[in-house]
C-alpha cells in the first residue's frame, strides 16, 4: 500500500482542485466572479510592471477621463495619473486579502474543529474564547490596534483586520463538526485508535472545506471594505497605496462633492472597490450553491426552480456589508 | 436552565473585564504607547517635569509612580465609578462627551437596523414566494449589487447628491443651528432631516444580504412537510405565510439582528465622520486623529459594552422565542 509523493499529490489535485473547480465553473456566478478576480490578479502582478508609478506632475493637471491615452482615467489636481494610482494600489490589497483571509479561515478551522471534535472542557474553553472575541466590536478594535502598532506591512494589516473576524466562523464550523463527529466512518477511525490529529485532518476537515472556501471569500470582502475604510479615515499610514486614500483625497481636496466636475476622481476608485467586492460575492454565492449538497441534489433534477437558490447561510453578522 | 443564565452572565462580565484589562495594558505597558507619548508631549510643551505625573494622573486615572497592581486597581475602580479620564483634545471628562453623544448614535443605528431588518424580511419573503420569477431574479441581482458597496462609500455618494448637488438635506451636524427647543415639531423634523442620510446608507447597503438570507430560509421552509400539510388542510395562504413560514424563517435571523445593531454602532466611526454627525463614532475618529487616548479608550469601552449587552440580550431572549433551543454542552468528550 505504498504511495509515492507524486501519486499522492495527483490524488490531492484531483480531489481538491480539479473536481471542485469543474463543479464551480459550471455555475455562471463563480465563472464571472473568477474572471473579475483574475483581472485584479493580472493588474496586481503584470499590470504594475508595465504601467508607470503614480507621481505628481507626471501629466498635465486635472485632465478629464477618456481624453488622452497618456492618462486614460484622467489626472488629479496635482497631475497624478488616476489609473496608475488604481493599478499600483492593487498588489498591497491582494496581499491584505490573502493574509487576512488565510489567517481568519485557518484560525477558525483550527479552533472550530478542535472545539467541536474534542468536546468537554476543551470545547468549553475554546468556545468561551471565541465568544469573547466575537463580542469585541471589530472596527473600533482594529482602529485602536492600528494606531498603537502603526502597521505598514500589508500582510500584517490583513491579519490585524481579521483579528476577531475568525470567531463567528469558528462557531459556525464547530456546530457543523458536532454532527460530523458522530458519523460512522469517524467512529470507525476512533475505535481503530487513530490519533485525533489524523482524524481531524483526514476525516473531518475535508468535509468542511467547501464551507471554508465560501467563507474565505466573505472574509476577503470584509478585508477590502475594512482596509479601504481605515485608509479613507487616514488611520493607517499612507505609505501603502490604497483606493481608500484616493477616495479621501478626492472627497477632501478635489472638491468632488461641491460639483467642481472632479467626480471622476471619486468614481474610479469606487468602481475598483465595487468590482472586487462583486467578484468575491459572486464567488461565495456560486461556490455555496455548487458545494451545498441540498442545492446539488436539486440541480440533479427533481426541482424545476433549480437555478434560483442562493443557499441559506448568507452571513447575517457582517460588519461592513 | 438557571445555570445557563448564570454562565451567560459570567461570560459577559468576563468579556468586559478582559477588554478593560486590555485597554489598561495598551495604555500602560506598550513601549511608545500613549503614556510615553503624553509625557514627551508635555515635556515638549515645557511643562515642569515635577508636575507631569500629576497631569497624567488627572487625564488617565493613573499614578505612574505606584506599582502596577495599584495602578490597575485604580483604573478599574474609577471605570466602575464611571470615570473614564479626561480628553486631551476637548479638555472635558470623557464620560461627559460620551454621555452627550451616545444617544444620537444609538438613535441613528437602531432606527437604521430595525428598518433595514423589516424591509429585508418583507423583501426576502416576497422573493421566496415568487421564486423563479423575473421579480425574484431582478431582486437577487439588486441585493448582490447593493452589497458590493461599502456603506461609507454609499454615504459619500449620498452626501454629494442630496447634500451638495441637490441641496435638499443638511450634510453635517445632528441639528440645525438655532434650533434649540426640543419637544417641538420643528425640532423633530430637523433631527430627522439630519439623520435620514446616515440611515439610508445603512439600509441600502445592508438590506440585500438580509433579504437573501430571509429568502433562503423561507424557500427551505416552504418545502417542509408541515407547510405542505397546512396547504392540504386548506388553510388560507396568508395564514400559512405569516404563521407557518414567516415566524420560522425570521427565527434564525433574530440573533443576527441584535448583533448587527452592535456592529453598526462600531461602524459609526466611519459613517459619522462622513456625515460630520457628532455621535460617539465621530468623537472616536476625532480622538484617533489627535491620538487622544483617554477618549479613544473610553469610546472603545462604551461600544464594546453596547455589543456585549446586545449579545447578552440576544442569547437570553432567544430561548424564550424558540423553545426548541436547548442550551447545553456537547455530549461526550473524545
Amino acid at each position: 500500500m505504498e504511495v509515492t509523493t507524486s501519486e499522492r499529490l495527483r490524488d490531492f489535485y484531483e480531489e481538491f482542485i480539479y473536481k471542485p473547480g469543474l463543479v464551480a465553473w459550471s455555475d455562471w456566478r463563480t465563472r464571472i466572479g473568477f474572471l473579475i478576480a483574475l483581472v485584479y490578479v493580472l493588474m496586481g502582478t503584470v499590470g504594475v510592471m508595465f504601467y508607470r508609478l503614480p507621481n505628481s506632475n507626471q501629466s498635465p493637471r486635472s485632465v478629464r477621463p477618456f481624453q488622452t491615452l497618456e492618462a486614460p482615467l484622467g489626472t488629479t489636481g496635482s497631475g497624478v495619473d488616476v489609473l496608475a494610482m488604481i493599478i499600483h494600489a492593487t498588489p498591497p490589497m491582494l496581499l491584505m486579502i490573502l493574509s487576512g483571509g488565510l489567517f481568519a479561515t485557518t484560525f477558525a478551522v483550527v479552533v472550530g474543529t478542535v472545539a467541536g471534535y474534542k468536546g468537554g472542557s476543551v470545547d468549553r474553553g475554546l468556545t468561551t474564547f471565541a465568544d469573547i472575541a466575537m463580542s469585541v466590536p471589530g472596527l473600533p478594535l482594529i482602529m485602536v490596534l492600528a494606531i498603537v502598532f502603526n502597521p505598514t506591512n500589508p500582510a500584517l494589516i490583513g491579519i490585524l483586520i481579521t483579528v476577531n473576524y475568525w470567531a463567528g466562523l469558528a462557531r459556525a464550523i464547530r456546530s457543523q463538526i458536532l454532527t460530523l463527529r458522530e458519523e460512522s466512518y469517524v467512529e470507525a477511525s476512533r475505535t481503530m485508535g487513530v490519533s485525533t490529529m489524523r482524524i481531524l485532518i483526514k476525516d473531518i476537515i475535508p468535509n468542511i472545506m467547501p464551507y471554508v472556501l465560501v467563507n474565505f471569500a466573505n472574509a476577503a470582502r470584509y478585508v477590502v471594505f475594512a482596509s479601504v475604510g481605515l485608509y479613507y479615515l487616514g488611520i493607517l499610514p499612507t505609505s501603502v497605496r490604497n483606493w481608500g486614500i484616493q477616495l479621501d483625497q478626492a472627497y477632501r481636496n478635489a472638491g468632488a462633492l461641491t460639483g467642481a466636475g472632479t467626480l471622476y476622481q471619486l468614481v474610479f476608485p469606487m468602481l475598483a472597490i465595487m468590482l472586487i467586492a462583486l467578484a468575491l460575492i459572486l464567488l461565495a454565492q456560486g461556490m455555496d450553491r455548487v458545494f451545498n449538497p441540498r442545492v446539488r441534489t436539486r440541480m440533479a433534477g427533481e426541482s424545476k426552480s433549480a437555478d434560483s437558490d442562493d443557499g441559506d447561510d448568507v452571513s447575517v453578522t457582517e460588519v461592513l456589508n | 436552565m438557571n445555570s445557563f443564565y448564570i454562565k451567560r452572565t459570567a461570560r459577559s462580565v468576563l468579556t468586559l473585564w478582559l477588554v478593560i484589562t486590555m485597554t489598561f495594558g495598551m495604555i500602560r505597558l506598550l513601549p511608545g504607547g500613549p503614556l510615553v507619548r503624553l509625557r514627551a508631549q508635555l515635556t515638549r510643551q515645557g511643562v515642569d517635569p515635577s508636575e507631569i505625573d500629576g497631569i497624567i494622573e488627572s487625564y488617565q486615572n493613573l499614578r505612574p509612580d505606584q506599582p502596577l497592581y495599584v495602578q490597575y486597581y485604580d483604573y478599574v475602580t474609577s471605570l466602575l465609578l464611571g470615570d473614564m479620564g479626561q480628553s486631551f483634545r476637548y479638555g472635558e471628562p470623557v464620560a461627559v462627551i460620551v454621555g452627550d453623544a451616545l444617544p444620537w448614535t444609538v438613535f441613528v443605528m437602531v432606527t437604521a437596523t430595525v428598518l433595514m431588518y423589516a424591509l429585508g424580511v418583507l423583501w426576502g419573503a416576497i422573493m421566496a414566494y415568487k421564486e423563479g420569477s423575473t421579480f425574484d431574479s431582478v431582486s437577487s441581482a439588486l441585493s448582490i449589487l447593493g452589497s458590493t458597496v461599502p456603506f461609507y462609500v454609499f454615504a459619500i455618494v449620498l452626501v454629494i447628491v442630496f447634500g451638495f448637488q441637490l441641496g435638499w438635506l443638511p450634510t453635517r451636524g445632528r441639528t440645525g443651528v438655532g434650533i434649540q427647543d426640543p419637544y417641538t415639531v420643528a425640532f423633530a423634523v430637523d433631527v430627522l432631516r439630519h439623520a435620514i442620510l446616515p440611515i439610508m446608507s445603512i439600509i441600502v447597503t445592508q438590506v440585500g444580504l438580509q433579504a437573501l438570507a430571509m429568502r433562503g430560509n423561507s424557500i427551505q421552509l416552504l418545502g417542509e412537510d408541515y407547510v405542505r400539510v397546512a396547504r392540504l388542510r386548506g388553510l388560507a395562504d396568508s395564514r400559512i405565510a405569516t404563521r407557518y413560514v414567516a415566524r420560522n424563517a425570521i427565527l434564525p435571523m433574530y440573533t443576527g439582528f441584535l448583533t448587527l445593531i452592535g456592529f453598526n454602532i462600531g461602524g459609526s466611526v466611519i459613517l459619522e465622520e462622513v456625515f460630520t454627525y457628532p455621535g460617539i463614532g465621530y468623537y472616536m475618529f476625532k480622538a484617533l486623529e489627535a491620538r487622544d487616548y483617554p477618549l479613544i479608550m473610553g469610546v472603545f469601552l462604551v461600544i464594546t459594552s453596547v455589543l456585549v449587552v446586545a449579545l447578552f440580550v440576544a442569547d437570553l431572549t432567544y430561548s424564550k422565542i424558540d423553545p426548541r433551543v436547548q442550551s447545553g454542552d456537547s455530549s461526550e468528550a473524545y
